[in-house]
């Protein structure tokens, strides 16, 4: 690689111009934890309280029973195949919309951004009012052994459209702000065009990639609403993880449905903790390409 | 290793060896049923066939059934899982004792509305077992798949089991609840679900009403009356159920007497009781063969005998265990029994059916609707 | 390719025009446009703008439309701020548990909604953790009241505005602070003038997204919200009385007026930031 080693650093001032004072920096800091504490930790606190009422020997046995290991199996298909398209299309959609300059940007933009504005619920019927039995389409594929509804396809569909603007979402604002000088310059020198995208460009928006993918993951394993109305809720079949935590709940398992919901919180907490260490491993090297 | 084969009668199927005939033909294991077939060539299974065949395995190996006849999809409401989970257990014996193959045997469950949605857009229930008669008659009335006439094919309106609407209050009856009327109090605040949104509130609403019409009262007041008092208004009755036992919102909540009795079992027996009302309503949570659906005559025969087995003693003795008022009491135990008090129950058709009652109370602008506009 | 020859694009030599707007625009209308397509199809062709706006135009809906909405604004806006904030603490300070609260801001998005409802509403009842102690001290109730729908749409719009922020926090040269610092500008003055109008775009966006998000947001909103028609009751729920009722039409009015809202508050935030972005970039 290219990147220059870290320059040593400079003697300091007493603070650096680039700090804020120590006890706003603090105070910041308690700021934060304080509102992440009374919004995002109590309720999680509640999910593996609940979870663990019976304890750890009854949580785990809920998440044997057939129904829940295939419920898994199928959280983690639909995540297999989502997440990678929608890191195909994010990417193709950045470079469109950051590297050229064309009319109607705004609206391709907010075209994107639709699927979050749509109320899961709808989301849903989207795909039931194309692909269910009162269309065309819908018979014709179910008549040529391609169902898409009430089966794997549709939970797909749905998940996709739910999660589709993460990765383009999180790419476009970092390269906006990086511009396009740096790869002007390699095609300048001569890199054709995919050199520069994985020599130049990857290495800029590997970490927002990064993030794009992770969200797009969580969201994609979490998403209830848009799948619930298109999956038929076939138990061991069409159930994923978040419909089986409604179903063991609106059975009075609250044990069995929260600890599913705790193993989800933990998946999501597992590849976040694995892209902290990531970025640690790599601290220096992005630190110097911050510098250079 | 996982084989694929090709099957005369549906495409292909996917799954572990099982054996190899002499002929050539390969048994594997798929989705618990053994299929028979050629293995695909290696010339199908090259390039884009392959990709083709796999995806449609893989479709097919995760999709709604109606490829083997000896698989039956039974579309249900939430709180009857436990029922249908070993009644599928006896079934499947009973069935294999009759000398047929053991039958693959899924259930589906969601809001009785919900599903029966699902069925009209194509989820392939080969039988229903909802909420409401009237999710039913939706799914006759808007599909071909079942006939108008369903109700009339099985005994007791083809409900195998029925349910009324009792109040459960909190341990030792602090407000003094004994019937619908003290719902109107000022000082009590009652919860119960949406009747919009989940069915079991619509029969709380058609209770409360019945009273009201025996009692010389308003109904359409004293049901407003109650409504007023109620301070949240969830969408299912799970939801409600949550609200008033575990936040501690209300002193009495209307609910299914199988979800009272499920409650008390589950959230605990000291903590709440039960207050029958003089009056309340037949809850019938009734059955269907989905006809557009079964397919073959092999299908036809495994979810009639499913639905017709309802009624034998031993699945009615399992409905009593699971807090459904059964009418079949010979192979029961005394206790499931004894545990249902009498009382005066109304059916829908005392209201006027559902085809009335749906539009008139439930319907967008109905009487119920017009409660919160006069608000 | 034919792409090529689009006159609404100005020339660069920047590689994969092609490329990249084909499978954008090939994704985009198979996910988004052709399902949105069918929608609009059904509401204006199959059942009539008359008889949408008849669905649509009563108190019922209007107020809770007005309700989704507000209460998705005031949960943006919260959002919008804390999000900054928390991106700034994350990227730029070091403290204990760091990673692990870096880890759990994206959890919003991987406990299906229901789960958070029914964790939220137990915190907040009047007998949970936090909902005693404001009922006792403030007499504040928040579940089953407005104040519950914000909790619940705060929640769920959380990370959008942190993980579009952080980013650019990341990417941000130091020697710009350092500059700033030489010229004579105090540290409050180089956030707010050097800083701030650098994250904006981010920030703007995260905003966009999260608005768009809570708008609709309906598994978490219900356990918490009491659903009280004209007082509580959000307009996603109406979408699902609607289905209830079998009404498809009903329900597809009821989507569709929503869409145009949103569409038009996201076509807003997004022509403000082109608009901004030209007008920084020409000075």
């Amino acid at each position: 690689m290219t990147d220059t080693p870290a320059i040593p650093a400079r003697p300091r001032p007493f603070r650096p111009a680039t700090t804020e004072p120590a006890l706003v920096k603090w105070s910041l800091i308690g700021l934060c934890l304080a509102v992440l504490t009374v919004l995002l930790f109590a309720p999680l606190y509640a999910v593996f309280d609940e979870a663990l009422r019976r304890g750890w020997a009854f949580a785990l046995a809920s998440l044997s029973e057939p129904d829940a290991q295939s419920a898994i199996r199928l959280t983690l298909l639909v995540a297999a195949i989502t997440v990678p398209l929608n890191a195909a299309f994010g990417i193709a959609a950045a470079w469109a919309i950051t590297k050229f300059d064309w009319r109607g940007k705004a609206w391709v933009i907010t075209f994107i951004d639709l699927p979050f504005s749509i109320s899961p619920v709808v989301a849903g019927l989207l795909f039931i009012l194309m692909f269910g039995a009162n269309s065309a389409l819908g018979m014709w594929l179910v008549a040529n052994g391609l169902p898409v509804v009430f089966a794997v396809p549709g939970i797909v569909l749905a998940t996709m459209f739910i999660t589709f603007p993460f990765v383009a979402r999180e790419l476009i604002p970092v390269m906006l702000e990086q511009g396009r000088a740096e790869e002007e310059a390699a095609l300048t020198l001569g890199a054709s065009g995919w050199r520069t995208f994985l020599t130049v460009t990857l290495p800029n928006i590997r970490w927002a990639l990064l993030y794009g993918v992770l969200l797009c993951n969580a969201r994609a394993m979490g998403e209830f609403g848009a799948v619930a109305v298109v999956s038929g809720k076939i138990r061991g079949q069409t159930t994923t993880m978040p419909l089986m935590i409604e179903m063991f709940y609106n059975e009075y398992l609250s044990v069995a449905a929260f600890t599913m919901a705790g193993v989800l919180a933990l998946l999501a907490l597992v590849t976040l903790t694995l892209k902290s260490a990531l970025e640690w491993r790599y601290a220096d090297q992005l630190a110097a390409t911050h510098r250079h | 290793m996982i084989h694929a084969v090709a099957v005369a009668s549906h495409g292909l199927a996917q799954g572990p060896l099982v054996t190899r005939l002499p002929d050539g033909r390969l048994v594997v294991a798929a989705g618990g049923r053994r299929v028979t077939g050629r293995p695909l060539t290696a010339r199908q299974t090259t390039g884009w066939k392959a990709a083709a065949g796999a995806l449609i395995a893989l479709a097919s190996a995760f999709t709604a059934p109606g490829v083997s006849a000896q698989t039956l999809l039974n579309v249900s409401y939430d709180p009857t899982r436990e029922l249908y989970r070993d009644y599928n257990a006896w079934f499947a014996d009973w069935w294999e004792a009759q000398g047929n193959p053991r039958p693959t045997l899924q259930t589906s469950h969601g809001g009785s509305g919900a599903q029966a949605r699902a069925v009209i857009d194509g989820l392939g229930a080969h039988v229903v077992t909802l909420a409401l008669a009237s999710d039913i008659d939706a799914i006759a009335s808007r599909t071909d798949l079942i006939p108008e006439d369903w109700q009339s094919l099985l005994p007791h309106n083809a409900s195998p089991y029925t349910s009324t609407i009792v109040l459960l209050v909190r341990e030792g009856n602090p407000r003094d609840i004994q019937d619908w009327n003290d719902l109107i109090r000022e000082d009590v605040a009652v919860i119960t679900p949406n009747p919009k949104t989940s069915g079991g509130a619509r029969w709380n609403y058609l209770a409360a009403w019945a009273y009201a019409e025996r009692n010389g009262l308003d109904p359409r007041e004293f049901v407003a009356d109650i409504y007023r008092n109620v301070p949240v208004l969830d969408t299912a009755a799970r939801g409600s159920t949550t609200t008033f036992a575990q936040r501690g919102i209300g002193d009495v909540l209307l609910a299914w007497e199988n979800e009272a009795y499920l409650a008390l079992k589950e959230l605990g027996e000291d903590q709440f009781d039960i207050i029958v009302p003089s009056v309340s309503v037949l809850a019938e949570p009734p059955v269907a063969l989905v006809e557009g659906n079964l397919g073959d005559d092999a299908t036809r025969a495994l979810a009639t005998a499913y639905l017709e087995q309802l009624y034998s003693p031993e699945a009615q003795a399992m409905a009593l265990r699971h807090f459904y008022r059964a009418w079949d009491t010979s192979a029961a135990d005394p206790e499931d029994v004894a545990r249902f008090p009498e009382l005066e129950r109304l059916t829908i058709e005392d209201f006027g059916g559902w085809a009335v009652v749906q539009p008139e109370h439930f319907g967008d602008g109905g009487i119920f609707d017009q409660i919160y506009v006069g608000q | 390719m034919a792409a090529r020859t689009f006159s609404v694009r100005a020339p660069t030599p920047m590689p994969g025009w092609g490329l990249s707007f084909g499978i954008m625009l090939t994704m985009l209308s198979v996910v988004v446009l052709i399902p949105m397509a069918v929608l609009l199809w059904r509401g204006f062709v199959g059942f009539g703008a008359a008889g949408m706006w008849e669905v649509v135009n009563r108190p019922r809906v209007w107020n809770a439309l007005e309700l989704s909405f507000r209460a998705a604004l005031i949960a943006s806006l919260f959002n919008l701020v804390f999000g900054v904030l928390l991106a700034w603490v994350l990227v730029r300070y070091r403290f204990p548990g760091k990673r692990i609260v870096d880890a759990a801001v994206d959890l919003p998005f991987a406990l299906p909604t229901a789960v958070a409802g029914i964790a939220l509403t137990a915190i907040y009842a009047p007998n949970g953790m936090f909902g005693s102690a404001l009922m006792q001290s403030f007499g504040l109730r928040v579940a089953y009241t407005e104040i519950g729908i914000w909790i619940a749409l705060i929640f769920v719009g959380l990370p959008f505005v942190v993980r579009t922020v952080q980013p650019v926090i990341e990417e941000i040269d130091r020697e710009t602070e350092e500059a700033s610092a030489t010229l004579g500008a105090s540290r409050l003055r180089t956030l707010t003038h050097v800083i701030l109008p650098m994250l904006a775009p981010a920030a703007l966006t995260g905003f966009a997204l999260a608005l768009a998000r809570s708008v609709g947001e309906y598994g978490s909103v219900i356990f918490i919200a009491g659903n009280l028609p004209n007082v509580t009751e959000i307009a996603p729920l109406l979408i699902v009385i609607r289905l209830e009722e079998f009404d498809y039409d009903g329900a597809v009015a009821i989507a569709i007026a929503m869409l145009v809202i949103s569409f038009a508050l996201l076509l807003a935030i997004n022509l403000i930031q082109i608009w901004s972005r030209r007008r920084m970039g020409a000075a």
